[in-house]
This record gives C-alpha cells, structure tokens and sequence, in this order.
C-alpha cells in the first residue's frame, strides 16, 4: 500500500515538502470546491422554494394511474392552482363519450379574420399571457393562392376583412396518423379514442421532438414559467386540457375536451360571430359535420405528407361573411340558382347549413350533441 | 479485484499530474466547465427561455453540437476499419485514441441532448415508457449507450492488460471491435434518421441526409484525430508515425470529396426543381424575403471546405503544417455544415411559412462551451493515463512513482472545431 501515498509533481522525499505538498492539494481541492459552489449558485432558489413534490416526481403515466392516483393527482393540481392563484378550480379526469369521432369544419369563405378565436381559446384554455402562447394562428391570405408561405401571420389591420384577402385559421388538426405521436420518445402524448391528441403535462420531458415533427406548426413549448393572472383562471379545468401548465412541457388545441367531452361547443367556435366554424360527431349521420363533409368539397392542409386531419376547410359562396357585401351578392345570387336549378334548400334533409347565417358574438352557445347529454 | 481498484486509484491520481503546460491546459478546461455549469443551472432555474430558441425555431445550438458529434464519435471506425480489416501497421498501436475520443464525444452528445430537455427530471420517464421502435430517439437513446458501453469496453480491456502486463485475449475484444465498426455507422445513421423520418419538415425529408452525415463524419473525425495525434506525438513519448498521417489524410480527403459530392446533388435538387420544398435550402444558401442570416456561414463553411478539399489532393499536403491547416479548415467548415446549417434551416420558414430568425445567446453559448470543454478535459485524462499504461510505465508491479517519473506531459490543442 505504501505506494498509494499521494505525490503532487516530483517525487522528492522529506517532510517539509510532503506538507507544501499537503498544504498546495488541500488549497486546491478548496477552491476547487468553492468555484463548484459558486457555478451552482442559481440552484440555490431550489432549497428554499422546491418546484416539485415527492408524490409529482413518482406519479405515473396518465393511462396507468389507478381511480386513486389519478384522484390524488387530481388533488394536487386542485391545491397548487389555489396556492398559485388563489382560485379554487374544478378539475376532473374527463373520459371520451363511447361512439363519438370529433371533426371540425370550417368554412373559409365566412372567417372574417377577427382572431376572436384566438383569445377565447387562450382564456378558456389557461394559456400562458407572458410569454404569450396561442394555440390558433389566423393567416391573412391574398386571394388566388393556398401557399401559407405568401399568408401575413402578424396583419394589423383596423378593419377586417380586406377585400383583397382570405383568412385561414390554423390549429392542431387531431390528426388521424399523427406524426407528432409517432416520435414522442417517452409516450407522453397520444391519440384518445374520441380521436383527440392530447399531452400528459406531467410526463412529457420537453425534447420538442414532436414540435419538430408537426407539419402544421400546431405545438407550443414552455420556455419560461407560464404565467396567467388570477382574476384570468379559467377554473373549470381537466387533468388533460386546459390545467395550469408547468415550464418545459408540451402544449397544444385539444379541442376543448373538458367541454366538448359533455356535449358543449369549443370555445373557438362559440365565440365565432359569423358561424365559420363547425364541430360535432363526425360518426353521427345526423350531425352537421357529417352533412359538411359529405356534401361540401372540402380540403385538408398539405394532404401530401399523409397525416389524415380531423379538421376540414371548405369555401361555400352560399354563405359568404355578413361583412362583405359583394360576397353577400354573390351568395345571394348561386343559392337562387341552385334553387331554380334543383327546386330545393341545399343539405336535402340535413341540418340548414346557413341557419346561422349572421350570427353574433354572445348568441345562445349551441351543443354539438344537440342537448342529448 | 483489488489490483482493478487500484488501477482506477492509480489513474486518477494520475490525472493531476502533469507539467505547467499540462496544468494550464487544465486549468482553462475547468474554468470553462464551471462556467457552463453556472450557465446551465440558470437554465434549470428559468427554463429554455435563456437560450434563443423559440416555437419557431425549436432546435437550435444544442441539437446542432450533438448531431456534430454524434458523426465523431462514429469516425473512430475509420482507425478501427484499416486496423482490423486492412491489416495497417502504421495505425495499430494509434487506434485507441480514436475510440477514446469516440467515447468522450459520445459523453458530449448526451449531454447535449440532456441539456435540451425542458425537464430533465423526468429522464426516468424513458425507462418506464419507452416508444420503441416507433420513436427514431429511442433508438438513438440505445444505439448510443450502446456505443459508448462497446468503447469503454474495448478500451479498458486493452489498457487494463497492458497495466498487468498481460496478452489480450482476442476472443474478449476482437468481436466487440467488429460489432462497434457496425455500431459506429448505425449511430449516425440514426441519428439522420431522426431528421429524414420528418414528412412536415422538407429540408430534412430527404434519403441523402444519412449518407451525408456518414460522409462528412469520416473527414471531420479522422481530421481531428490527425491533430489529435499531432499533438501526442509532440507532447509525448509516445511514438506516432509520420505514414499514420498520409493513410488518415487519404481517408479524409476521399471522405470530404464525398461529403461534398452528396452536398452538391442536395443542392441542385433542391435549386433546379425550384419547387416550394426549397424554401429552406433557399433560406440557407442565398437567403428569404431579406432574412439571410446563415448566408455567410453556410459559404463560409463551403469554401472552407473546398480550400481544404484543393488541398488534401496537391502534395502540398503531405506537408504535416499544411495537413494540419487543411484539418482545422474542414472540421470548421463541417461543423458549421452539419450543425447550424442543418438543423436551423429545417425551421425557417415554419410549416406554416413564417420566417424566424434564430440566434444562440450568451448563456446558450456558455453551456455548449462548458460541454465541449468538459468532453475535451475527459478525453485529456483518458489519453494522459493511457499513454504510461500503454508505454509500460504503469503497470500493477511498479510503484506509482515510476508513470511520473521523467515524462513529458499529454495535452491538447485548443478546440479548433469550436
């Protein structure tokens, strides 16, 4: 063992240098130790306010909690929303209704491009106010062309609609084939059988991996502490929508779940004031999306990379925007023609697809379900 | 048992000995580790908005250094292949310095990869949901544990044999060393593919990206190693042959003329079809409504490495100045290539055609300096310890004393890749 005595430089014997020796490692190891402490001086905050909890590090992945973990799970989120915001929240584990297959539709010759939309998803939605994160991006469109590359995504205008331009609304498509699904290393987001792709907050580990894969730009990422004012919760809250959601995760549209889930309209939509958008049970014949689908030439956004939207577009001329008086025309002019033509009200026993035609912000909310639930 | 703890005692014992150059080499690393460490624990504390990524732009520095040296790490092979296969005397007794630094720039690519997380608290998430094989990062998470097992193993038996003075048994490391040569290419051909699998991101969607990324990793990596060696043979006893230099300069500039080949046919796809797929390549190369901030570099990083290109193919090159000057302008020129100029371009403009522009900030950068710095002070101490082991200074029945004694310190080069 007498070999395994230190020797700092060369190995000369004596005491007096064995001590200098002593002396020059134990200063060394000292500073090097105070420098460390001081590199790791940010984490300091971490002893005196923990971020996370013993019980969060150890809970589960959302598809494996028991009725009694999700319930203490649920529990902890009821406590940190009021410790944070003073507010007590209503949060369930809201479950997909049996047969029901969400779609939404909607109808670009009606958008106007007010971003209505897009703020009451944010307030119904608990999205962070700064930074601010947004799940629906309105582009302002010059007629003639489908290249989201010539659309305006930041257009301040004092009065929409431009003549001279179209609106498209983009939002998380809750792809059949999601990509973003497909490469989530970790499970932590998913397809639910109501065909809603939703994100577990409390297991994603933020690579941004399924940001990357997104072919329409639909996924949002923490960067810094999300941070809404109290008096602006939403307090009716589920465990895989609109919770208060913590830095470093994924987020993203997941059609209001913790509405639509109980027969309600998404907030984008109920907000709409011209009755652009559309949403419902797309495996209800009887729904008015069913009736749009198969009676309208609908579209998807790039259909080429193959990852089969549950969110359709159409123009219907029929039904311009209120606010445009020479679509109005012009609307008011092909449904004569039909008429004359067909002898008969589009949509043949369907739903009236221009029901709402002219319909206001703040006009009774109507339910997809028709109140069946 | 106890003379393998006594190994590893010896070994980092030795790892604080060395001369005043040695020291100061040392010394600048661990600064710089400190200070990456400070950074990134602001970081934690505040989360990814410290660095310059955004919604837009969503990978940016880290994920650029990791597919960098991801591509290193798999060019140990190209000591491994001419060693093993081709029988090469010249780089016998060298290529374990190739797969150690295969193994501290696996070490730098995980944590890059670990410092991109927005919670890396919940690494364990990965042991108890793991979407393999759907996941192309699932397989990246295994080929590279892998790898880096494969190494470490290669290259502490060997050394740990020389330290008893004993003859390796081929059976213990002649398969390891032909699944690794196997290994290698599947690490950066994963890697690719986590890129090219993305159908919503053109500029990565593409069946050359893996090819290239194999090409440009056999000249980047051997370049280094060329410098690598340089130094060794200059700070150490150790013997390097100067006919080592001319076999990994033929593999580079063969490498590089690839490399660049592979670049010009993405190129002219892209430019000649002049569809809207370009857009991207178009935002690299010559710049997008007036938004042209990669320009520079990415022509900078073209020339670069064209001049070093011109240069492996005159004699002018076996020059060993002139080699080492090629060296550094290519792993320049490649990791600007494959780092910045692959993966922030993928970004701009978004899916939905917004132009974001995307620049590190001065924390970001901190951290990725910390990292190179702390992979450069592991390879250091792996090859100062190596070198007295191999050279039959340390071994199990000499005093401690005797590795010391009357030897010439290891040290490196300043990073010039950085």
């Amino acid at each position: 063992m007498s070999n395994l005595r230190i020797h700092e430089g060369p190995a000369t014997p004596g005491p007096d240098v064995s001590r200098r020796s002593f002396l020059r490692t134990g200063a060394a190891a000292v500073s090097g130790m105070a420098a460390l402490a001081a590199a790791l001086s940010p984490l300091r905050e971490l002893i005196t306010n923990p971020t996370i909890s013993v019980d969060q590090f150890l809970q589960k992945h959302y598809r494996e909690m028991s009725p009694n973990e999700m319930e203490a799970a649920l529990g902890r989120i009821r406590a940190k929303v009021e410790e944070r915001y003073k507010v007590r929240p209503h949060v369930r584990d809201v479950k997909a209704m049996d047969g029901v297959e969400f779609a939404y539709a909607l109808n670009l010759s009606r958008c106007i491009g007010c971003r209505k939309c897009v703020h009451a998803c944010v307030a119904e939605n608990n999205q962070s106010r700064s930074p601010e994160i947004q799940y629906i991006r309105v582009l302002e469109m010059p007629r003639g062309t489908m290249d989201v590359e010539k659309g305006n995504h930041h257009y301040d205008r004092p009065k929409v609609p431009d003549a001279a331009h179209f609106y498209l609304p983009v939002q998380c498509h809750q792809c059949a084939n999601p990509p973003c699904v497909k490469v989530c290393p970790v499970e932590a987001t998913w397809q639910e059988p109501d065909g809603i792709t939703v994100i577990d907050y409390d297991w994603c580990i933020g690579c941004r991996y399924c940001e990357a894969a997104c072919p329409y730009w639909a996924r949002r990422f923490n960067f810094a502490e999300p941070s809404v004012a109290s008096e602006q919760i939403n307090p009716n809250m589920a465990y895989l929508s609109n919770r208060p959601r913590d830095r470093g995760v994924m987020e993203k549209c997941h059609f209001c779940l913790h509405r639509t889930r109980e027969g309600r309209m998404p907030a984008c939509l109920e907000i709409c004031p011209t009755g652009a958008r559309k949403f419902g049970n797309v495996l209800d014949p009887a729904s008015e999306v069913f009736e749009i689908i198969k009676t309208k030439r609908v579209f998807v956004l790039k259909e080429e990379v193959g990852t089969l939207p549950r969110f359709f577009y159409y123009f219907d001329e029929r039904y311009p925007n209120a606010l445009d008086p020479e679509a109005l025309a012009i609307g008011e002019r092909l449904r004569r023609e039909e008429g004359e033509l067909f002898g008969a009200a589009p949509g043949r026993g369907g739903p009236d697809l221009g029901a709402d035609m002219g319909a206001v912000a703040g006009a009774t909310p109507v339910r997809w379900d028709g109140g069946r639930a | 048992m106890r003379t393998y703890l006594q190994f590893l005692w010896r070994c980092f014992r030795l790892s604080f000995v060395g001369d005043r150059r040695y020291y100061a080499w040392m010394f600048v690393l661990t600064a710089f580790v400190l200070l990456g460490i400070h950074a990134y624990s602001r970081q934690l504390m505040q989360g990814l908005c410290t660095t310059g990524m955004t919604d837009q732009v969503s990978w940016g520095f880290y994920i650029a250094n990791f597919t960098f040296l991801v591509g290193m790490a798999a060019a140990a092979v190209m000591l491994v292949i001419p060693v093993y296969i081709f029988k090469n005397r010249e780089l016998h007794h060298l290529v374990i310095f190739g797969e150690l630094f295969a193994v501290a720039a696996i070490v730098m690519a995980m944590l890059f990869v670990t410092v991109d997380l927005g919670r890396p608290e919940r690494f364990h998430h990965l042991l108890m949901k793991f979407n393999f094989p759907t996941s192309m990062l699932t397989w990246d998470v295994l080929v590279l544990n892998g790898y880096l097992l494969l190494n470490l193993h290669i290259c502490g038996y060997l050394v740990y044999c020389a330290y008893r003075k004993r003859q390796p048994g081929k059976v213990f490391y002649i398969p390891f060393v032909f699944v690794a040569i196997v290994w290698a290419i599947s690490i950066h051909t994963v890697t690719a593919f986590l890129y090219s699998g993305l159908g919503g991101r053109p500029f990565w969607n593409s069946a050359v990206v893996a090819p290239r990324f194999l090409a440009s990793a056999f000249s980047a990596g051997p370049a280094f190693l060329i410098l690598t060696l340089t130094v060794l043979g200059r700070f150490t006893s150790y013997p390097v042959a100067p006919r080592a230099f001319m076999t990994l300069r033929v593999v580079v500039a063969v490498a590089l003329s690839i490399n660049m080949f592979l670049l010009g046919s993405e190129a002219f796809t892209e430019f000649y079809t002049d569809s809207a797929h370009g857009a991207s390549a178009e935002y690299l190369f010559l710049g997008l409504h007036g938004r042209w901030a990669l320009v520079p570099w990415i022509w900078a990083a073209v020339a670069l490495n064209m001049i070093a290109l011109v240069l492996l193919y005159l004699p002018v090159s076996r020059n060993l100045k002139v080699l080492q000057a090629a060296c550094v302008m290519l792993i320049v020129g490649i990791w600007i290539e494959k780092g910045m100029g692959m993966i922030v371009p993928a970004f701009v403009p978004t899916p939905l055609g917004e132009i974001v522009e995307y620049l590190p900030t001065l924390n970001e950068t901190l951290v990725t300096l910390g990292i190179w710095a702390g992979g450069l002070l592991i390879y250091t101490i792996l090859v100062r310890v190596t070198v007295p082991v191999l050279e039959g200074r340390l071994t199990y029945d000499q005093s401690f004393a005797a590795a010391t004694e009357g030897v010439g310190p290891v040290s490196l080069p300043t990073p010039e890749s950085h």
